[in-house]
């Protein structure tokens, strides 16, 4: 194997643990992680999938069930108010972890994916035609740049892509450049979940608003890792999904300023989207239910405040402190290994470890790690443009939530060393 | 290496991935397919020299990991010389060994690749194991489109 010359870090020095967090008693808050892996323990580093779920969160779906379970808005009954006010509450508790100005500006949807069609389905159709521009950049996932291609082919748009350099940072100017008269959307990711890499939100969200074009943000993988206030980025629409936060899967939010809801048509049409329904007209109802047709995830809305304000209890800057010192430790002790080379080295990542190893395909070693009870991502990420922006069908990637110790990180050391010895 | 790992990258796997054999497209190749798997990315290309019947020059180009590099170059050294019909009875044999179904499909015609019977204890490796036989069987079809293994 030879050295693969590396490309500066920049990443401080690691350093102990913030004594903040008592990792021992957070561990103890995900029963998983008490699972032997091939008579292993687990080392569960592959959050950025989807992360574990604490024990607050298993117990408030099991809750829900045995004694609140009921539709919501509808009846008169004990039950169905109880639901109602959960439902409600858990609105509420999305609505300051956000930091947004009103409930009303919080719709509840399986995902961001799901998040992210719905404006491209209602703001996107009724704001693109043909000729118009979306701007994205060339480090989203597939869910942010395949409904704006769907849209762009149905519209007869256009979607325009803002280049990374080779340490996975956006190119600032040639974003702000592609900003142009027909520009009417950009849609960017917060944090890359195949590069880490933090995109430089506030300034890209400045020069879309000099220009009028509102923008979109994919939090998926930022809202674990770090504090996020929406009406400080003052951007005009944010998705995440709850199932990499703590939550269930199967539900998720998209924030949006409430002016651009009100003019917004409606996404599904159903029950509780409506407030009057005759065969010659039916009007819509007021926000947020107006984009919520059916019967939604109620138990997941509920699971999903519960995960929030589990964060709370912790810190987010705590959290954020804890896993910043993961991935430096993380980024020296992988990046040391002989013939590694890390994908995304920008200076500001977060959760993200990205990196190949010369002559160990990722997902051979996927596997090798898996038999020592290691977790990781091995492949492209659901992001094949930013692999083939570096020249490499795919990646292996660690990914680090609060629940992850220094001692997870070198287990997963001591596996690629294995992994080295096998392919040698 | 615990065993059922070591099961699965046998020496002779490990020394094919790194050194494929027919690592190239035969200069008289008159069929060929692409295949990928949109799982991990592997992606593997199959060209094949058909005379009448018989494949009578093979090889293959792409990029994979070792269980598909080595299944792929293994694959061509076996299937050379055979006819259609003889190469889709293989990969029906493979197909099973890889799987678990068949525990005899190692003594019969399989012979060397008879050491891929360690991946059927990995499942989320089958797909790497039959990437290029898919291909192979695509260009042996002359289907158009890329063959997917999802």
């Amino acid at each position: 194997m030879t050295a693969v010359t590396q490309p500066a870090i920049h990443e401080p020095l690691p350093r102990k643990d913030a004594p903040v967090l008592d990792l021992e008693k957070i561990r103890a808050d995900f029963p998983i992680l008490a699972e032997r892996i091939h008579g292993k323990r687990l080392v569960y580093l592959d959050s950025a999938a989807t992360s574990q779920k604490p024990r607050a969160v298993i117990d408030a779906i099991v809750h829900y069930y045995e004694h609140l379970n009921a539709n919501i808005h509808r009846g008169v009954h004990t039950l169905s108010v109880r639901a109602t006010e959960a439902h409600d509450a858990a609105r509420q508790t999305v609505q300051r972890f956000l930091n947004a100005a009103d409930t009303r500006e919080i719709i509840f949807v399986r995902g961001a994916t799901e998040a992210i069609n719905l404006v491209a389905q209602t703001y996107g159709r009724t704001h693109v035609g043909a000729g118009d521009e979306i701007l994205i950049t060339a480090m989203e996932h597939h869910s942010n740049i395949v409904p704006w291609q769907m849209l762009c082919e149905e519209k007869g748009a256009h979607l325009r892509v803002a280049p990374i350099d080779d340490r996975g940072e956006l190119l600032l100017d040639e974003f702000a450049r592609l900003i142009g008269p027909r520009t009417r959307l950009v849609a960017v990711t917060q944090v890359s979940n195949a590069l880490g890499t933090v995109t430089p939100l506030r300034e890209m969200i400045e020069l879309a608003h000099r220009q009028g074009v509102p923008v979109l943000v994919d939090g998926a993988q930022a809202v674990p890792h770090f504090a996020v206030d929406v009406q400080a980025l003052d951007c005009d629409f944010y998705a995440f999904s709850g199932h990499k936060v703590y939550a269930p899967t199967g539900i998720g939010v998209l924030y949006a300023k409430r002016a651009l809801l009100e003019a917004m048509p409606p996404y599904q049409g159903g029950g509780d989207m409506i407030s009057s329904v005759t065969f010659e007209k039916t009007t819509w109802n007021d926000l947020p239910f107006k984009f919520e047709a059916g019967t939604p995830d109620i138990a997941g809305a509920i699971a999903l405040g519960t995960a929030l304000q589990y964060i709370g209890k912790l810190g987010i800057d705590n959290i954020a402190a804890h896993e910043q010192d993961l991935l430096a430790y993380a980024t020296a002790k992988v990046g040391a290994l002989p013939g590694v080379r890390l994908i995304g080295t920008a200076s500001h990542r977060a959760g993200v470890l990205s990196f190949v190893m010369d002559g160990v395909h990722p997902h051979d070693l996927g596997t090798i790690l898996d038999r020592e009870g290691v977790a990781i991502r091995t492949g492209h990420h659901c992001a094949q443009p930013v692999m083939d922006r570096f020249g490499i069908p795919a990646t292996a990637r660690a990914s680090f939530a609060v629940y992850n110790t220094r001692q997870d990180v070198d287990a997963l050391v001591e596996g690629m060393r294995k992994a080295h010895e096998v392919f040698a | 290496m615990t065993s059922e790992l070591g099961e699965l990258y046998q020496e002779v796997i490990l020394e094919h991935s790194k050194a494929p054999r027919n690592f190239h497209r035969p200069a008289s190749a008159n069929h060929e397919a692409e295949g990928y798997n949109p799982l991990c990315g592997d992606r593997c290309t199959v060209y094949i020299d058909m005379d009448g019947d018989a494949i009578r020059e093979i090889g293959f180009q792409g990029a994979g990991c070792a269980i598909s590099r080595a299944s792929a170059s293994m694959m061509t050294q076996m299937v050379k010389g055979k006819t259609k019909a003889e190469a889709v009875k293989l990969f029906e044999q493979f197909h099973n060994l890889v799987t678990g179904k068949d525990e005899a499909a190692k003594a019969q015609d399989l012979g060397k690749m008879a050491v891929f019977g360690g991946v059927s204890n990995f499942p989320a490796r089958v797909k790497c194991a039959t990437l290029a036989w898919h291909t192979l069987q695509s260009a042996l079809e002359d289907k158009p489109d890329p063959v997917s293994t999802e």
